[in-house]
Protein backbone atom coordinates (compact mmCIF):
# COMPACT_ATOMS: atom_id res chain seq x y z
CA UNK A 1 0.00 0.00 0.00
CA UNK A 2 1.24 3.46 -0.91
CA UNK A 3 2.35 5.65 1.98
CA UNK A 4 -0.21 8.38 2.71
CA UNK A 5 1.64 11.66 2.66
CA UNK A 6 0.82 15.07 4.04
CA UNK A 7 -0.71 16.93 1.12
CA UNK A 8 -1.76 19.95 3.15
CA UNK A 9 0.03 23.19 2.29
CA UNK A 10 -0.31 24.53 5.82
CA UNK A 11 0.00 22.62 9.06
CA UNK A 12 -3.21 20.97 10.21
CA UNK A 13 -4.26 17.84 11.98
CA UNK A 14 -7.24 15.89 13.21
CA UNK A 15 -8.52 16.84 16.64
CA UNK A 16 -7.68 13.82 18.79
CA UNK A 17 -5.72 12.73 21.84
CA UNK A 18 -2.08 12.25 20.95
CA UNK A 19 -2.20 14.23 17.70
CA UNK A 20 0.88 16.19 18.71
CA UNK A 21 2.72 13.16 20.13
CA UNK A 22 3.18 12.25 23.79
CA UNK A 23 4.00 15.54 25.45
CA UNK A 24 4.55 14.45 29.03
CA UNK A 25 7.98 12.97 28.63
CA UNK A 26 9.85 16.18 29.48
CA UNK A 27 8.08 16.56 32.82
CA UNK A 28 10.47 16.99 35.77
CA UNK A 29 7.88 16.76 38.56
CA UNK A 30 5.19 14.07 38.70
CA UNK A 31 1.89 14.45 40.61
CA UNK A 32 1.26 11.60 43.06
CA UNK A 33 -2.19 11.31 44.63
CA UNK A 34 -2.55 10.14 48.23
CA UNK A 35 -5.85 8.22 48.04
CA UNK A 36 -6.27 8.42 51.82
CA UNK A 37 -6.70 12.20 51.48
CA UNK A 38 -8.34 12.59 48.03
CA UNK A 39 -11.96 13.72 48.64
CA UNK A 40 -13.76 11.64 45.92
CA UNK A 41 -12.01 8.50 47.16
CA UNK A 42 -12.52 9.25 50.84
CA UNK A 43 -16.22 10.19 50.43
CA UNK A 44 -16.79 7.70 47.56
CA UNK A 45 -18.71 10.51 45.84
CA UNK A 46 -18.18 12.64 42.73
CA UNK A 47 -17.00 15.65 44.71
CA UNK A 48 -14.31 18.36 44.74
CA UNK A 49 -12.57 17.74 41.39
CA UNK A 50 -10.70 21.05 41.67
CA UNK A 51 -7.65 19.32 40.14
CA UNK A 52 -9.79 18.44 37.10
CA UNK A 53 -11.14 22.01 36.94
CA UNK A 54 -7.78 23.75 37.21
CA UNK A 55 -5.60 21.44 35.11
CA UNK A 56 -4.49 23.56 32.12
CA UNK A 57 -3.75 20.46 30.06
CA UNK A 58 -7.06 18.64 30.60
CA UNK A 59 -5.29 15.46 31.66
CA UNK A 60 -7.18 14.85 34.91
CA UNK A 61 -10.05 12.38 34.77
CA UNK A 62 -12.81 13.31 37.22
CA UNK A 63 -13.85 9.90 38.52
CA UNK A 64 -13.74 7.75 41.54
CA UNK A 65 -10.85 7.49 41.67
CA UNK A 66 -9.29 10.62 40.18
CA UNK A 67 -6.72 9.70 37.52
CA UNK A 68 -4.01 11.78 35.86
CA UNK A 69 -2.85 10.87 32.36
CA UNK A 70 0.93 10.94 32.74
CA UNK A 71 1.44 10.61 28.96
CA UNK A 72 0.46 14.27 28.68
CA UNK A 73 0.89 15.77 32.18
CA UNK A 74 3.62 18.47 32.07
CA UNK A 75 4.12 18.44 35.83
CA UNK A 76 3.14 22.07 36.37
CA UNK A 77 1.84 21.37 39.89
CA UNK A 78 -1.32 23.46 39.69
CA UNK A 79 -3.41 20.45 40.81
CA UNK A 80 -1.21 20.04 43.88
CA UNK A 81 -1.45 23.76 44.63
CA UNK A 82 -5.26 23.78 44.34
CA UNK A 83 -6.00 20.50 46.16
CA UNK A 84 -7.85 21.44 49.41
CA UNK A 85 -6.74 18.39 51.48
CA UNK A 86 -3.20 18.51 50.02
CA UNK A 87 -3.66 15.01 48.60
CA UNK A 88 -1.36 15.63 45.64
CA UNK A 89 2.39 15.91 46.03
CA UNK A 90 4.90 16.64 43.30
CA UNK A 91 7.84 14.24 43.25
CA UNK A 92 10.95 14.42 41.10
CA UNK A 93 10.96 12.19 38.04
CA UNK A 94 14.75 12.10 38.02
CA UNK A 95 16.26 11.59 41.45
CA UNK A 96 19.81 12.01 40.20
CA UNK A 97 19.63 15.73 41.02
CA UNK A 98 19.13 15.07 44.72
CA UNK B 1 -15.20 52.28 -23.21
CA UNK B 2 -12.91 53.82 -20.69
CA UNK B 3 -13.91 55.37 -17.40
CA UNK B 4 -11.05 57.74 -16.62
CA UNK B 5 -11.19 59.39 -13.22
CA UNK B 6 -8.72 61.84 -11.68
CA UNK B 7 -7.94 60.17 -8.34
CA UNK B 8 -5.27 59.68 -5.69
CA UNK B 9 -3.36 56.44 -5.19
CA UNK B 10 -5.37 55.73 -2.05
CA UNK B 11 -8.62 56.21 -3.95
CA UNK B 12 -7.33 53.87 -6.66
CA UNK B 13 -6.51 51.18 -4.09
CA UNK B 14 -9.92 51.53 -2.41
CA UNK B 15 -11.73 51.30 -5.75
CA UNK B 16 -9.71 48.19 -6.58
CA UNK B 17 -10.68 46.51 -3.31
CA UNK B 18 -14.32 47.32 -4.03
CA UNK B 19 -14.08 46.00 -7.58
CA UNK B 20 -12.62 42.76 -6.19
CA UNK B 21 -15.71 42.41 -3.92
CA UNK B 22 -13.69 41.93 -0.76
CA UNK B 23 -15.81 40.46 2.03
CA UNK B 24 -13.87 41.50 5.11
CA UNK B 25 -11.81 44.65 5.66
CA UNK B 26 -9.86 45.25 8.86
CA UNK B 27 -7.56 48.22 8.82
CA UNK B 28 -6.21 50.69 11.32
CA UNK B 29 -5.54 54.21 10.05
CA UNK B 30 -1.97 55.47 9.78
CA UNK B 31 -0.53 58.27 7.64
CA UNK B 32 -0.28 58.09 4.61
CA UNK B 33 -2.64 55.09 4.37
CA UNK B 34 -5.51 56.66 6.42
CA UNK B 35 -7.54 57.90 3.46
CA UNK B 36 -7.66 54.37 2.07
CA UNK B 37 -9.19 52.86 5.21
CA UNK B 38 -11.58 55.82 5.50
CA UNK B 39 -12.84 55.38 1.93
CA UNK B 40 -13.33 51.64 2.46
CA UNK B 41 -15.30 52.22 5.65
CA UNK B 42 -17.50 54.73 3.80
CA UNK B 43 -18.13 52.16 1.04
CA UNK B 44 -19.21 49.64 3.67
CA UNK B 45 -21.40 52.18 5.48
CA UNK B 46 -23.15 53.27 2.28
CA UNK B 47 -23.69 49.66 1.24
CA UNK B 48 -21.70 50.09 -1.99
CA UNK B 49 -19.40 47.35 -0.73
CA UNK B 50 -21.09 44.40 0.93
CA UNK B 51 -18.29 43.67 3.36
CA UNK B 52 -17.72 43.42 7.07
CA UNK B 53 -15.53 46.32 8.22
CA UNK B 54 -13.94 45.19 11.47
CA UNK B 55 -12.72 48.05 13.63
CA UNK B 56 -9.58 47.03 15.47
CA UNK B 57 -7.32 48.64 18.03
CA UNK B 58 -4.11 48.24 16.05
CA UNK B 59 -2.41 46.71 13.05
CA UNK B 60 -1.49 43.42 14.73
CA UNK B 61 -5.20 42.82 15.24
CA UNK B 62 -6.08 44.11 11.77
CA UNK B 63 -4.03 41.38 10.13
CA UNK B 64 -5.18 38.81 12.70
CA UNK B 65 -8.79 39.51 11.71
CA UNK B 66 -7.82 39.10 8.05
CA UNK B 67 -6.03 35.82 8.80
CA UNK B 68 -9.10 34.45 10.61
CA UNK B 69 -11.54 35.59 7.93
CA UNK B 70 -9.36 34.27 5.11
CA UNK B 71 -9.07 30.92 6.92
CA UNK B 72 -12.86 30.48 6.86
CA UNK B 73 -13.09 31.41 3.18
CA UNK B 74 -13.53 35.20 2.92
CA UNK B 75 -11.68 37.45 0.49
CA UNK B 76 -10.02 40.01 2.74
CA UNK B 77 -8.22 43.33 2.42
CA UNK B 78 -6.09 45.45 4.70
CA UNK B 79 -3.63 48.29 4.34
CA UNK B 80 -1.02 49.99 6.46
CA UNK B 81 2.21 51.98 6.45
CA UNK B 82 5.54 52.20 8.23
CA UNK B 83 5.37 51.47 11.96
CA UNK B 84 1.91 49.96 11.50
CA UNK B 85 3.44 47.40 9.17
CA UNK B 86 6.22 46.74 11.67
CA UNK B 87 3.59 46.18 14.36
CA UNK B 88 2.05 43.53 12.08
CA UNK B 89 5.37 41.81 11.53
CA UNK B 90 4.61 38.67 13.52
CA UNK B 91 1.25 38.20 11.80
CA UNK B 92 2.89 38.62 8.37
CA UNK B 93 4.73 35.37 9.04
CA UNK B 94 1.51 33.71 10.25
CA UNK B 95 -0.39 34.76 7.12
CA UNK B 96 2.29 33.41 4.79
CA UNK B 97 2.88 30.23 6.81
CA UNK B 98 -0.87 29.58 6.77
CA UNK B 99 -0.79 30.05 2.97
CA UNK B 100 -3.60 32.61 2.99
CA UNK B 101 -4.18 34.77 -0.12
CA UNK B 102 -4.51 38.04 1.75
CA UNK B 103 -3.92 41.24 -0.22
CA UNK B 104 -2.58 44.21 1.68
CA UNK B 105 -1.54 47.64 0.46
CA UNK B 106 1.62 49.01 2.02
CA UNK B 107 1.57 52.77 1.48
CA UNK B 108 5.32 53.19 1.77
CA UNK B 109 6.62 55.48 4.51
CA UNK B 110 9.89 55.80 6.39
CA UNK B 111 10.09 54.25 9.84
CA UNK B 112 11.09 55.76 13.18
CA UNK B 113 13.31 56.62 14.88
CA UNK B 114 13.50 59.52 14.30
CA UNK B 115 9.84 60.02 13.43
CA UNK B 116 8.93 60.67 9.85
CA UNK B 117 5.57 60.51 8.17
CA UNK B 118 7.11 60.91 4.73
CA UNK B 119 7.89 58.43 2.01
CA UNK B 120 10.61 55.86 1.60
CA UNK B 121 10.46 52.06 1.26
CA UNK B 122 12.21 50.93 4.41
CA UNK B 123 8.92 49.63 5.85
CA UNK B 124 8.14 47.03 3.19
CA UNK B 125 11.78 46.18 2.48
CA UNK B 126 12.17 45.29 6.15
CA UNK B 127 9.42 42.65 5.63
CA UNK B 128 11.27 40.99 2.75
CA UNK B 129 11.69 37.59 4.40
CA UNK B 130 8.17 37.06 5.73
CA UNK B 131 7.04 34.89 2.78
CA UNK B 132 4.83 37.60 1.26
CA UNK B 133 4.99 38.48 -2.38
CA UNK B 134 5.76 42.17 -2.86
CA UNK B 135 4.62 44.09 -5.94
CA UNK B 136 5.69 47.73 -6.41
CA UNK B 137 3.58 50.30 -8.29
CA UNK B 138 5.01 53.26 -10.17
CA UNK B 139 1.76 55.20 -10.74
CA UNK B 140 -1.90 55.24 -9.71
CA UNK B 141 -3.07 53.24 -12.72
CA UNK B 142 -0.70 50.49 -11.67
CA UNK B 143 -2.12 50.60 -8.14
CA UNK B 144 -5.70 49.86 -9.19
CA UNK B 145 -4.59 47.26 -11.74
CA UNK B 146 -2.04 45.61 -9.42
CA UNK B 147 -4.49 45.17 -6.54
CA UNK B 148 -6.88 43.38 -8.93
CA UNK B 149 -4.03 41.21 -10.26
CA UNK B 150 -2.80 40.59 -6.71
CA UNK B 151 -5.98 38.73 -5.74
CA UNK B 152 -5.73 36.46 -8.75
CA UNK B 153 -2.03 35.81 -8.05
CA UNK B 154 -2.52 35.28 -4.30
CA UNK B 155 -5.47 32.93 -4.77
CA UNK B 156 -3.58 30.87 -7.35
CA UNK B 157 -0.31 30.62 -5.39
CA UNK B 158 -1.94 30.54 -1.93
CA UNK B 159 0.44 33.17 -0.62
CA UNK B 160 -0.30 36.71 0.55
CA UNK B 161 0.58 39.71 -1.62
CA UNK B 162 1.71 43.13 -0.46
CA UNK B 163 0.96 45.84 -3.01
CA UNK B 164 3.43 48.63 -2.28
CA UNK B 165 3.11 52.22 -3.41
CA UNK B 166 4.91 55.36 -2.33
CA UNK B 167 3.27 57.46 0.37
CA UNK B 168 2.23 60.99 -0.69
CA UNK B 169 4.12 60.72 -4.01
CA UNK B 170 1.37 58.35 -5.17
CA UNK B 171 -1.04 57.97 -2.23
CA UNK B 172 -1.99 61.66 -2.15
CA UNK B 173 -1.22 62.68 -5.75
CA UNK B 174 -4.06 62.83 -8.24
CA UNK B 175 -3.58 61.22 -11.63
CA UNK B 176 -5.90 60.10 -14.40
CA UNK B 177 -6.81 56.46 -13.80
CA UNK B 178 -8.83 54.26 -16.12
CA UNK B 179 -11.14 52.50 -13.66
CA UNK B 180 -11.85 48.96 -14.85
CA UNK B 181 -15.43 47.88 -15.45
CA UNK B 182 -16.91 45.96 -12.49
CA UNK B 183 -18.28 43.14 -14.63
CA UNK B 184 -14.95 42.76 -16.40
CA UNK B 185 -13.15 42.50 -13.04
CA UNK B 186 -15.66 39.86 -11.92
CA UNK B 187 -14.93 37.89 -15.07
CA UNK B 188 -11.17 38.29 -14.59
CA UNK B 189 -11.20 37.28 -10.93
CA UNK B 190 -12.80 33.90 -10.18
CA UNK B 191 -14.28 33.40 -6.69
CA UNK B 192 -11.81 32.62 -3.91
CA UNK B 193 -11.53 28.92 -3.18
CA UNK B 194 -9.67 28.34 0.09
CA UNK B 195 -7.19 25.46 0.21
CA UNK B 196 -8.93 24.34 3.39
CA UNK B 197 -12.10 25.55 5.02
CA UNK B 198 -12.16 25.52 8.78
CA UNK B 199 -15.65 24.32 9.62
CA UNK B 200 -17.45 23.09 12.75
CA UNK B 201 -18.51 20.03 10.72
CA UNK B 202 -14.91 18.97 10.28
CA UNK B 203 -12.90 20.29 13.23
CA UNK B 204 -9.15 20.48 12.72
CA UNK B 205 -6.12 21.76 14.54
CA UNK B 206 -4.57 24.53 12.45
CA UNK B 207 -0.96 25.57 12.84
CA UNK B 208 -0.34 23.24 15.73
CA UNK B 209 3.20 22.67 16.96
CA UNK B 210 5.26 20.88 14.35
CA UNK B 211 8.30 18.99 15.46
CA UNK B 212 11.72 18.95 13.84
CA UNK B 213 11.04 15.60 12.22
CA UNK B 214 8.12 14.16 10.27
CA UNK B 215 5.59 12.34 12.42
CA UNK B 216 2.71 9.96 11.93
CA UNK B 217 -0.65 11.38 13.03
CA UNK B 218 -3.46 9.54 14.82
CA UNK B 219 -4.76 8.26 11.45
CA UNK B 220 -1.36 6.91 10.43
CA UNK B 221 -0.62 9.66 7.91
CA UNK B 222 3.00 10.79 7.82
CA UNK B 223 2.69 14.51 8.59
CA UNK B 224 5.28 17.07 7.62
CA UNK B 225 7.71 18.47 10.12
CA UNK B 226 8.30 22.21 10.34
CA UNK B 227 11.03 22.22 7.73
CA UNK B 228 9.05 20.20 5.17
CA UNK B 229 6.08 22.54 5.58
CA UNK B 230 8.30 25.60 5.20
CA UNK B 231 9.81 24.12 2.04
CA UNK B 232 6.33 24.03 0.51
CA UNK B 233 6.13 27.83 1.00
CA UNK B 234 9.48 28.35 -0.71
CA UNK B 235 8.56 25.97 -3.54
CA UNK B 236 5.31 27.88 -4.12
CA UNK B 237 7.16 31.20 -4.24
CA UNK B 238 9.82 29.82 -6.59
CA UNK B 239 7.03 28.93 -9.03
CA UNK B 240 5.09 32.18 -8.42
CA UNK B 241 6.85 34.20 -11.17
CA UNK B 242 5.07 32.01 -13.76
CA UNK B 243 1.74 32.98 -12.20
CA UNK B 244 2.66 36.68 -11.93
CA UNK B 245 3.65 36.79 -15.61
CA UNK B 246 0.55 34.82 -16.70
CA UNK B 247 -1.81 37.03 -14.68
CA UNK B 248 -0.18 40.15 -16.15
CA UNK B 249 -0.71 38.74 -19.65
CA UNK B 250 -4.33 37.80 -18.93
CA UNK B 251 -4.92 41.27 -17.49
CA UNK B 252 -3.39 42.92 -20.56
CA UNK B 253 -5.69 40.86 -22.79
CA UNK B 254 -8.77 41.72 -20.74
CA UNK B 255 -8.09 45.39 -20.01
CA UNK B 256 -5.48 46.49 -22.58
CA UNK B 257 -2.81 47.49 -20.06
CA UNK B 258 0.47 45.59 -19.69
CA UNK B 259 2.47 46.41 -16.56
CA UNK B 260 5.29 44.05 -17.37
CA UNK B 261 4.77 41.04 -15.10
CA UNK B 262 7.87 40.69 -12.96
CA UNK B 263 9.48 43.92 -14.20
CA UNK B 264 9.03 46.56 -16.87
CA UNK B 265 11.56 48.09 -19.24
CA UNK B 266 11.81 51.53 -20.80
CA UNK B 267 14.10 52.29 -23.77
CA UNK B 268 16.40 49.39 -22.86
CA UNK B 269 16.66 47.93 -26.39
CA UNK B 270 19.86 49.78 -27.27
CA UNK B 271 20.70 51.09 -23.78
CA UNK B 272 24.28 51.06 -22.52
CA UNK B 273 23.40 52.55 -19.14
CA UNK B 274 20.46 51.08 -17.28
CA UNK B 275 18.84 52.84 -14.35
CA UNK B 276 16.86 50.60 -12.04
CA UNK B 277 14.51 51.14 -9.13
CA UNK B 278 11.13 50.25 -7.65
CA UNK B 279 7.94 52.29 -7.48
CA UNK B 280 7.76 56.01 -8.18
CA UNK B 281 11.55 56.31 -8.25
CA UNK B 282 11.64 54.05 -11.32
CA UNK B 283 8.95 56.21 -12.89
CA UNK B 284 11.08 59.30 -12.22
CA UNK B 285 14.05 57.48 -13.79
CA UNK B 286 12.20 57.31 -17.13
CA UNK B 287 12.28 61.11 -17.23
CA UNK B 288 15.98 60.99 -16.34
CA UNK B 289 16.65 58.46 -19.14
CA UNK B 290 14.96 60.74 -21.67
CA UNK B 291 17.15 63.65 -20.57
CA UNK B 292 20.30 61.51 -20.69
CA UNK B 293 19.43 60.47 -24.24
CA UNK B 294 19.05 64.16 -25.19
CA UNK B 295 22.68 64.47 -24.09
CA UNK B 296 23.71 61.52 -26.22
CA UNK B 297 23.88 58.92 -23.43
CA UNK B 298 22.01 55.76 -24.34
CA UNK B 299 20.06 55.26 -21.12
CA UNK B 300 17.14 52.99 -20.30
CA UNK B 301 15.17 51.99 -17.21
CA UNK B 302 14.19 48.74 -15.56
CA UNK B 303 11.39 49.02 -13.00
CA UNK B 304 11.31 46.09 -10.60
CA UNK B 305 7.65 45.24 -10.09
CA UNK B 306 7.95 42.00 -8.12
CA UNK B 307 10.64 42.24 -5.46
CA UNK B 308 9.57 38.93 -3.89
CA UNK B 309 9.60 36.56 -5.63
CA UNK B 310 12.73 38.14 -7.08
CA UNK B 311 12.75 38.33 -10.89
CA UNK B 312 16.05 36.49 -11.31
CA UNK B 313 15.47 35.20 -14.84
CA UNK B 314 13.86 38.49 -15.92
CA UNK B 315 16.75 40.68 -14.76
CA UNK B 316 19.29 38.38 -16.38
CA UNK B 317 17.48 38.98 -19.64
CA UNK B 318 16.86 42.72 -19.15
CA UNK B 319 20.49 43.53 -18.22
CA UNK B 320 22.19 41.16 -20.69
CA UNK B 321 23.61 44.03 -22.76
CA UNK B 322 24.12 46.60 -19.98
CA UNK B 323 27.48 48.37 -19.90
CA UNK B 324 26.73 50.23 -16.69
CA UNK B 325 24.06 49.79 -14.01
CA UNK B 326 22.80 52.51 -11.67
CA UNK B 327 20.50 51.38 -8.87
CA UNK B 328 18.30 53.89 -7.02
CA UNK B 329 16.75 52.73 -3.76
CA UNK B 330 14.56 54.28 -1.09
CA UNK B 331 15.80 51.93 1.62
CA UNK B 332 19.01 50.34 2.83
CA UNK B 333 20.07 47.19 4.60
CA UNK B 334 21.90 49.04 7.37
CA UNK B 335 25.50 48.00 7.67
CA UNK B 336 25.71 46.92 4.04
CA UNK B 337 23.98 48.43 1.00
CA UNK B 338 20.62 48.70 -0.74
CA UNK B 339 18.77 45.38 -0.71
CA UNK B 340 17.90 45.60 -4.41
CA UNK B 341 21.59 46.14 -5.21
CA UNK B 342 22.55 42.99 -3.29
CA UNK B 343 19.83 40.95 -4.98
CA UNK B 344 20.72 42.16 -8.48
CA UNK B 345 24.41 41.38 -7.97
CA UNK B 346 23.47 37.92 -6.72
CA UNK B 347 21.26 37.34 -9.77
CA UNK B 348 24.14 38.32 -12.10
CA UNK B 349 26.70 36.09 -10.37
CA UNK B 350 27.96 33.37 -12.66
CA UNK B 351 26.46 34.99 -15.78
CA UNK B 352 28.13 37.02 -18.51
CA UNK B 353 26.71 40.22 -16.97
CA UNK B 354 29.74 41.94 -15.54
CA UNK B 355 28.80 45.62 -15.90
CA UNK B 356 29.99 48.08 -13.23
CA UNK B 357 27.31 48.89 -10.64
CA UNK B 358 26.66 52.08 -8.67
CA UNK B 359 24.11 52.02 -5.86
CA UNK B 360 22.36 55.24 -4.75
CA UNK B 361 20.31 55.51 -1.58
CA UNK B 362 17.82 58.29 -2.30
CA UNK B 363 14.72 59.99 -0.98
CA UNK B 364 14.72 58.61 2.56
CA UNK B 365 12.07 60.16 4.82
CA UNK B 366 10.53 62.08 1.93
CA UNK B 367 13.65 63.88 0.73
CA UNK B 368 12.75 65.06 -2.74
CA UNK B 369 14.30 63.25 -5.70
CA UNK B 370 14.10 65.18 -8.95
CA UNK B 371 14.72 63.76 -12.40
CA UNK B 372 17.61 66.18 -12.93
CA UNK B 373 19.22 64.83 -9.74
CA UNK B 374 18.95 61.30 -11.11
CA UNK B 375 20.54 62.56 -14.34
CA UNK B 376 23.44 64.12 -12.42
CA UNK B 377 23.83 60.96 -10.33
CA UNK B 378 23.86 58.76 -13.44
CA UNK B 379 26.50 61.00 -15.06
CA UNK B 380 28.63 60.77 -11.91
CA UNK B 381 28.33 56.98 -12.12
CA UNK B 382 29.33 57.03 -15.78
CA UNK B 383 32.39 59.11 -14.96
CA UNK B 384 33.29 56.62 -12.25
CA UNK B 385 32.78 53.66 -14.60
CA UNK B 386 35.00 55.46 -17.14
CA UNK B 387 37.77 55.69 -14.57
CA UNK B 388 37.57 51.97 -13.96
CA UNK B 389 35.26 51.93 -10.94
CA UNK B 390 34.92 48.20 -10.55
CA UNK B 391 33.95 47.70 -6.92
CA UNK B 392 30.24 48.55 -6.48
CA UNK B 393 29.79 51.69 -4.41
CA UNK B 394 26.94 52.97 -2.31
CA UNK B 395 26.31 56.73 -2.38
CA UNK B 396 23.71 58.63 -0.35
CA UNK B 397 22.11 61.06 -2.80
CA UNK B 398 21.63 64.68 -1.68
CA UNK B 399 22.78 63.89 1.83
CA UNK B 400 25.22 65.70 4.08
CA UNK B 401 27.69 62.93 4.71
CA UNK B 402 30.81 64.95 5.48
Amino acid sequence: MKERKDDNISAMGTVSIGEAGKTGDWRSLRPVIDRKKCIPTVKNKPACFLCWLYCPEGVVKAGIEVEIDLDYCKGCGICAEECPPRAISMVREDKSHE
Amino acid sequence: MSNVQIITGNQAAALAAKLCSVEVVAAYPITPQSQLSEILSSYVESGELKAEYVRVEGEHSALTVCISASTVGARVFTATSANGLLYMHEQLHWAAGSRLPIVMCCVNRGVGAPWTIFNDQQDSLAQRDTGWMQLYCSNNQEIIDTVIQAYRIAEAVYCPVMVCYDGFVLSHTMMPVDVPDAAAVKAFLPPYRPHTILSPDDPMNLNQVLFPGQRRDCEGVLRDGYMDMRYKLQAALEKAPETIRAVNTAFAEAFGRDHGGMLWEYRTDDADLILVGMGSLASEAMDAADRLREEGIKAGVVGIRSYRPFPKADVRHAFRNAKGIVIFEKSISYGYEGGLCSDLKAAFYGTAINAPIHNYIAGLGGRDVKARELVAAAKDSLAGFGQGMAEPQTTWLNTTTG
